[in-house]
C-alpha cells in the first residue's frame, strides 16, 4: 500500500495522545518518586495538545484516508473534542485521590492515554476493522485499569467480571461484523452502505449481523438486558477509574453506534428501531427502579447510567437527524454530569477513605457549599429539572421520540423519570438537610481542582440557559 | 420602537440580587439581609411600573419581548403580561418582601442561603407568569421546584425530608406529563409560542388527552382535590416564609395555567370535561372544609383552608363552561372568571397573613398546635386583633378582599345551576366556622398557660408586615374596582377565546361550544 503522508493530517490529535502515552511510559522510567507529578502534567499537556490539534485540523468538508478506513468529519471532530475535554477533567480529578494512595504512576497515566487513545479511533473509524480496534484499546486499557488497585480484591473481581463479559460483548461485535461482511463483501462502511442499498433486506445473514452488533452495541454502553458488568465494576473499581470510565466512553460508545448503525447499516433502519426501542425502554425502567434501592452512590450512580443509556437510545432509535443530534447532545452533556458526579466522590475521599455510601455525603453543605452546590446541579441535572441542562436534553429526545410519532414512548419515558428523579432528590437531600458526620474533616481541595470541580458544575447550569450553541454544533454534524 | 425590557429586569433583578446575597455568605448576617430586603424591595416597586404602565383597553400582550432562545428549534425567550397575569407578578414582588422580612431574626441557621432561596425563587416565578413560549414556561415552572425543595428541607420543621421530597415528586410527577403535551403541540402548531397553541385547531381526542396532561399539572399545583395531599405535609412543614410562598403565589400559578394553557388550548376538551373540574372543586370546598374543621395543627387548618378556597378559584374558572351551555349570558361567565382571579389575588394576601400570624405565635412558642394556645389576645392585644382581622377575611367577611371573589364566584354559579351554587355557597358558613372556631380556641378566652403568659406583643417588624398586608386587604375588599378593571378586557378575550369551538371542520358536529361567532360580543383584537 502506498504510504501518504498527508494521511497523517486528519490524525494529529491521535497521534499527540499516542505519543503523550509513549513519552509518560519513558519518563516514568527515570524519573524518581518525588517527583511523580511531572507525568500528570506532561499527560495534561498532550491532552490540552491534542483538544487544539482536533479544533486546527476539524472542520471543513469530509476526509477520508488510510484507504478509507479512517474519517475525518465534523461527528469524529465534535466528540473527539468532547472525549478530550472530559478526560482532561478526568485526571484532573484523578490526581489528588492516586497521590493520597501512592497510585501516582506511570502505568494509570499510560493506561489511561490508551483508553482515550482508543476511543479516538473509534469515533474516527470508518470501517469496521478500525472500529473494532478502537473498541479493543479501550476495553483492554480499562480492563487493567479496574484491576489497578492490585491488592482490593473487589477490584480485582470487578475487573474479571468486566473482562469476561466485555470479552463476549466484543465477540459478539465481532461475529456480527463478520456476517455482514460476508453479506456485503466489504468491511467499509461506504462500501457496505451502497451493497446495502442494491441487494435490498431479503439476506437474512445481514439482519442476523445486525443482531449481534446491537447485542455488542448494548454491552458496550451497558443498556438492558446486557447491563450485568456495569454495577459491579462500578462499585468495585478504585474511583478515578470509574471516573474515567463511565464519563468519556460513552460518548465513544455513541460514535460506536453512530458509525455502526448509521453510517454502515443504515438502511436497516427499521430493523434496528425496533431492538433499540427494547433496549431504551428495557433500561429506562430497570436503571431508574433498581437505582432507587442503591445504598452505595457508585452503584446508584451504575443504574443512573443505565437509565440515560435508555434515554440515549431514544433519540437514537428515532432515526432521524434531529434524533441524532438530540442523542448526540444528550450523550455530551451526560458525560460532563457524569464526571462532576465521581469528581465529587473522589473529592470527599481522603487516604484510607472512599466515599462510596450515599450517607457519605452528608452535611455536605456545611462542610463545603460551593462543592454541595456543584454536586446539587449534577444531581438536579440528571433528574432533568430545568434549567440544568440535563433537561435540555431529555427535551430534546423527547421531541424526537414525539417526532416520529411514538407520543406512548416519551410517556413511558417521562414516568420513569419522575422515579429516577427520587434518587436524586434523596443525594440532595443528604448534602443539604442532614448534619455532617461528627468525625468529618474538612475537605480538602487543591487549587485545580476546585477549578475544575466549578467549570464543571457551572457548565451544566450554562449549557442548561444557553444550549443553542451546542445544540446547534450536534445538528451541523447531521445535517439538520 | 426600543422598549425597556421590563419583564426581563423584574425576573433576573431578583435571580441577580439572589446570587448576590449567596456570594455576600454568611460572614455578615445583617449584610445578607439587607441586600436580600433591598433587591426585593427594588423589584416591587419597578413591578408597579408594570401597573402604571399597563394599557387596560386591550388584550394583547403588552411589555413584550422576543429573542430568539434556542434557533433551532424555534424556541424564544418570549416574554409579556396580559390583565390576567400582570397582577400576579405585582403579588408576587410585594410578598417577597414580607417573606424576607418575616425570615430576618428567625432564621440563624445560613440566612443568606435562605434569603438567595427566597429572592430566586421570586425571579423564577415571575418568569412563570410572563413567559409566552412554552418552553420558557415549563423551564420557569420546574425551576421553581428546586429553591422550594431546599427551603423547606433545610429550614422546615422535623418531618421535612418526607413533606419536601413528597412535595418535589408530586408536582414533577405532575408536570412532566405536560412537558410531552407541549411537545406535541409543538409539531400541530409549529412553534412553541402559546399564543399560536390558542389559536390552533385540534381534535376532540388531542385536546382531551392535552387537557388531562395539563390537569395532572396544574391540578397538583393548586392543589384539587384528591391529589391535594402534598400541600399540608409541605405547609406544615415549611418555615413560615416557605408557607407564604407556597400559599400566596405557587398555588396560583396552577390558577393561572388553567387560563393560560387548559382553557383556551383545550376548550372543547374543557367544556366536556367541565363537570370533572366542577365536582372536584365543590368537593374541595365542602368536603375540605369539614376537613379543616378537624385540625389541630394551625398551619394544617390554613393549609386545608387554601384548598378550600382554591376550589372556588377553578369552580369559577370551569363554571364557564356550564353556563354557556345553560344560557346565552355571557357577563355571567367572564363573572366567574374574574371572579377566580380576584379569589387568588386576595387569598394571596390572606392566606400570606395567616401564615404570617402562625409564625408569629410559633416563633414565640415553638408549636402550632392550637391546644397549647388560648387566651393570647390577653398578652397580644395588637396580635390578636391582626389575627381576628385576617380570620375573618379568610371567612369571606363583606368589606375584606376575601368577600369580592367568593361574591362573584357564588354568583356567576346561580348562573349555571342553583344547587352547585348552593354547595358553594356552604364556605360561607364552612370557613367561618373552621377559621373562628380556630381564633375562639387561639386568641380568646383565658390565658391557657404559662407559656401563653409570657407571649411579647409583636415587635417593630411583625407589626410592619401585618399592617401593610390588612390595609392592602381592606382596600381590594371596599374597593376592588381598579384590579376588575386591569383585568375585564384580558378575561373578555379569553372568555371569547374559551367559548368559541376549536374543533376541525370534520368534527363539527361534536361542538357544543359556538361557532364561529364569539358569544360575548367583544371584538377580536
Amino acid at each position: 500500500m502506498h504510504f501518504d503522508a498527508a494521511n497523517l493530517l486528519p490524525i494529529l490529535p491521535e497521534i499527540a495522545v499516542l505519543l503523550t502515552a509513549a513519552i509518560v511510559l519513558v519518563v516514568d522510567l527515570y524519573i524518581d518518586e518525588r517527583h511523580r507529578e511531572v507525568i500528570h502534567g506532561l499527560t495534561l499537556i498532550g491532552l490540552v495538545v491534542a483538544i487544539a490539534l482536533t479544533g486546527v485540523v476539524g472542520g471543513g468538508a469530509t476526509e477520508l484516508v488510510f484507504a478509507g478506513n479512517v474519517v475525518r468529519d465534523p461527528l469524529a471532530d465534535l466528540l473527539k473534542g468532547a472525549i478530550l475535554v472530559v478526560s482532561l477533567l478526568v485526571f484532573i480529578y484523578a490526581r489528588p485521590w492516586l497521590r493520597d494512595r501512592g497510585m501516582l504512576v506511570g502505568e494509570f497515566y499510560m493506561l489511561g492515554l490508551f483508553s482515550i487513545l482508543g476511543m479516538l479511533v473509534m469515533v474516527a473509524a470508518n470501517s469496521f476493522v478500525t472500529v473494532y480496534l478502537g473498541l479493543e484499546l479501550l476495553a483492554l486499557s480499562l480492563y487493567a485499569l479496574v484491576a489497578f488497585d492490585r491488592d482490593s480484591s473487589r477490584g480485582a473481581e470487578a475487573a474479571m467480571k468486566y473482562f469476561v463479559l466485555g470479552a463476549l460483548g466484543s465477540g459478539m461485535l465481532l461475529y456480527g461484523i463478520s456476517m455482514v461482511y460476508g453479506a456485503t463483501g466489504s468491511v467499509e462502511f461506504g462500501a457496505v452502505a451502497e451493497a446495502l442499498a442494491t441487494q435490498g433486506m431479503e439476506n437474512k445473514v445481514l439482519v442476523f449481523g445486525l443482531v449481534f452488533m446491537v447485542i455488542g452495541i448494548g454491552f458496550k454502553f451497558g443498556a438492558v438486558p446486557f447491563h450485568m458488568w456495569l454495577p459491579d465494576v462500578y462499585e468495585g473499581a478504585p474511583t478515578p477509574v470509574v471516573l474515567l470510565l463511565g464519563s468519556a466512553p460513552k460518548i465513544a460508545a455513541f460514535g460506536l453506534a453512530i458509525r455502526l448503525l448509521v453510517d454502515g447499516l443504515g438502511s436497516l433502519q427499521a430493523d434496528w428501531q425496533g431492538m433499540l426501542l427494547i433496549l431504551a425502554v428495557l433500561s429506562i425502567g430497570l436503571g431508574n427502579v433498581v437505582a432507587i434501592a442503591q445504598r452505595n452512590i457508585k452503584r446508584m450512580l451504575a443504574y443512573s447510567t443505565i437509565s440515560h443509556v435508555g434515554f440515549i437510545f431514544l433519540g437514537l432509535l428515532a432515526g432521524t437527524e434531529q434524533g441524532y443530534a438530540a442523542a448526540m447532545f444528550y450523550t455530551i452533556t451526560y458525560a460532563v454530569m457524569a464526571t462532576g458526579a465521581f469528581g465529587i466522590l473522589i473529592i470527599l475521599s481522603r487516604k484510607g477513605f472512599d466515599a462510596e455510601r450515599i450517607e457519605d455525603l452528608k452535611g455536605l453543605n456545611e462542610r463545603d457549599s460551593w462543592y454541595a452546590a456543584m454536586m446539587a446541579l449534577v444531581m438536579f441535572s440528571m433528574a432533568g429539572v430545568p434549567p440544568l441542562v440535563g433537561f435540555m436534553g431529555k427535551l430534546l429526545v423527547l421531541e424526537a421520540v414525539v417526532r416520529i410519532g411514538f407520543v406512548w414512548l416519551a410517556v413511558v419515558a417521562v414516568i420513569f423519570s419522575i422515579i429516577g428523579a427520587f434518587y436524586y432528590l434523596r443525594v440532595v437531600r443528604y448534602i443539604y438537610f442532614d448534619k455532617p458526620e461528627e468525625d468529618a474533616p474538612a475537605l480538602a481541595s487543591s487549587g485545580g481542582v476546585r477549578v475544575a470541580m466549578s467549570l464543571n458544575g457551572l457548565a451544566l447550569l450554562a449549557l442548561g440557559v444557553f444550549p443553542a450553541t451546542l445544540l446547534a454544533l450536534c445538528q451541523s454534524v447531521f445535517g439538520a | 420602537m426600543y422598549q425597556f425590557p421590563l419583564l426581563t429586569l423584574l425576573i433576573w433583578l431578583p435571580i441577580v440580587g439572589g446570587i448576590a446575597v449567596l456570594a455576600s455568605g454568611d460572614r455578615s448576617a445583617s449584610t445578607s439581609k439587607w441586600t436580600a430586603l433591598g433587591f426585593a424591595v427594588l423589584t416591587f416597586v419597578s413591578s408597579l411600573w408594570l401597573w402604571f404602565g399597563f394599557d387596560p383597553g386591550t388584550a394583547e400582550m403588552q411589555f413584550a419581548e422576543r429573542v430568539a432562545w434556542i434557533p433551532t428549534f424555534d424556541v424564544y425567550y418570549a416574554l409579556g403580561v396580559d390583565g390576567i397575569s400582570m397582577p400576579l407578578i405585582i403579588l408576587t414582588a410585594f410578598i417577597t418582601i414580607f417573606v424576607v422580612i418575616a425570615g430576618w431574626e428567625v432564621i440563624s441557621y445560613k440566612p443568606s442561603q435562605y434569603m438567595a432561596a427566597f429572592l430566586i425563587m421570586e425571579g423564577v416565578m415571575i418568569g412563570v407568569f410572563s413567559a409566552l413560549d412554552a418552553v420558557l414556561f415549563y423551564v420557569f415552572w420546574e425551576a421553581m421546584l428546586i429553591p422550594m425543595f431546599i427551603i423547606i428541607g433545610v429550614w422546615g420543621g422535623p418531618n421535612r425530608v418526607y413533606a419536601t421530597i413528597k412535595f418535589f415528586i408530586y408536582t414533577f410527577f405532575g408536570s412532566v406529563f405536560m412537558l410531552v403535551a407541549l411537545i406535541y403541540l409543538y409539531f400541530q402548531a409549529g412553534s412553541f409560542s402559546i399564543l399560536d397553541f390558542h389559536a390552533l385547531e385540534l381534535g376532540m381526542t388531542a385536546q382531551t388527552l392535552i387537557f388531562i396532561a395539563f390537569l395532572l399539572a396544574f391540578a397538583v399545583k393548586v392543589p384539587m382535590f384528591p391529589v391535594h395531599t402534598w400541600l399540608p405535609d409541605a405547609h406544615v412543614e415549611a418555615p413560615t416564609g416557605g408557607s407564604v410562598i407556597l400559599a400566596a403565589i405557587m398555588l396560583k400559578i396552577g390558577g393561572y395555567g388553567f387560563l393560560r394553557f387548559s382553557m383556551p388550548i383545550a376548550p372543547d376538551a374543557s367544556a366536556a370535561l367541565a363537570w370533572l373540574i366542577i365536582a372536584m372543586s365543590l368537593i374541595a370546598v365542602v368536603y375540605i372544609g369539614f376537613v379543616a374543621l378537624a385540625q389541630r395543627d394551625m398551619k394544617k387548618l390554613i393549609a386545608y383552608s387554601s384548598i378550600a378556597h382554591m376550589g372556588f378559584v377553578t369552580l369559577g374558572f370551569f363554571i364557564v363552561f356550564a353556563i354557556v351551555q345553560n344560557s346565552t349570558a355571557g357577563a355571567g361567565a367572564v363573572m366567574g372568571v374574574e371572579g377566580g382571579l380576584v379569589q387568588m389575588i386576595s387569598h394571596g394576601f390572606i392566606s400570606g397573613a395567616l401564615f404570617l400570624c402562625v409564625g408569629v405565635l410559633y416563633d414565640r412558642v415553638h408549636s402550632r398546635e392550637i391546644a397549647d394556645y388560648g387566651g393570647v389576645v390577653n398578652t397580644m392585644p395588637w396580635f390578636g386583633a391582626f389575627f381576628v382581622y385576617f380570620a375573618m377575611a379568610n371567612s369571606g367577611l363583606p368589606g375584606t378582599s376575601g368577600f369580592v371573589g367568593e361574591f362573584m364566584v357564588i354568583l356567576a354559579t346561580f348562573r349555571a345551576n342553583f344547587w352547585w351554587a348552593l354547595l358553594a355557597a356552604t364556605t360561607l358558613i364552612l370557613a367561618a366556622a373552621y377559621t373562628l372556631w380556630m381564633i375562639k380556641r387561639v386568641v380568646f378566652g383565658p390565658v391557657a398557660n404559662d407559656k401563653v403568659a409570657a407571649l411579647k406583643d409583636l415587635d417593630r417588624r411583625e407589626t410592619f408586615n401585618l399592617s401593610a398586608l390588612a390595609a392592602v386587604v381592606l382596600a381590594l375588599g371596599l374597593w376592588p374596582a381598579p384590579l376588575l378593571e386591569v383585568m375585564h378586557t384580558s378575561v373578555e378575550h379569553l372568555v371569547t377565546q374559551v367559548t368559541t369551538c376549536k374543533l376541525p371542520a370534520e368534527e363539527v358536529g361534536a361542538c357544543v361550544l359556538s361557532r364561529p361567532e364569539p358569544l360575548a360580543a367583544v371584538a377580536q383584537p
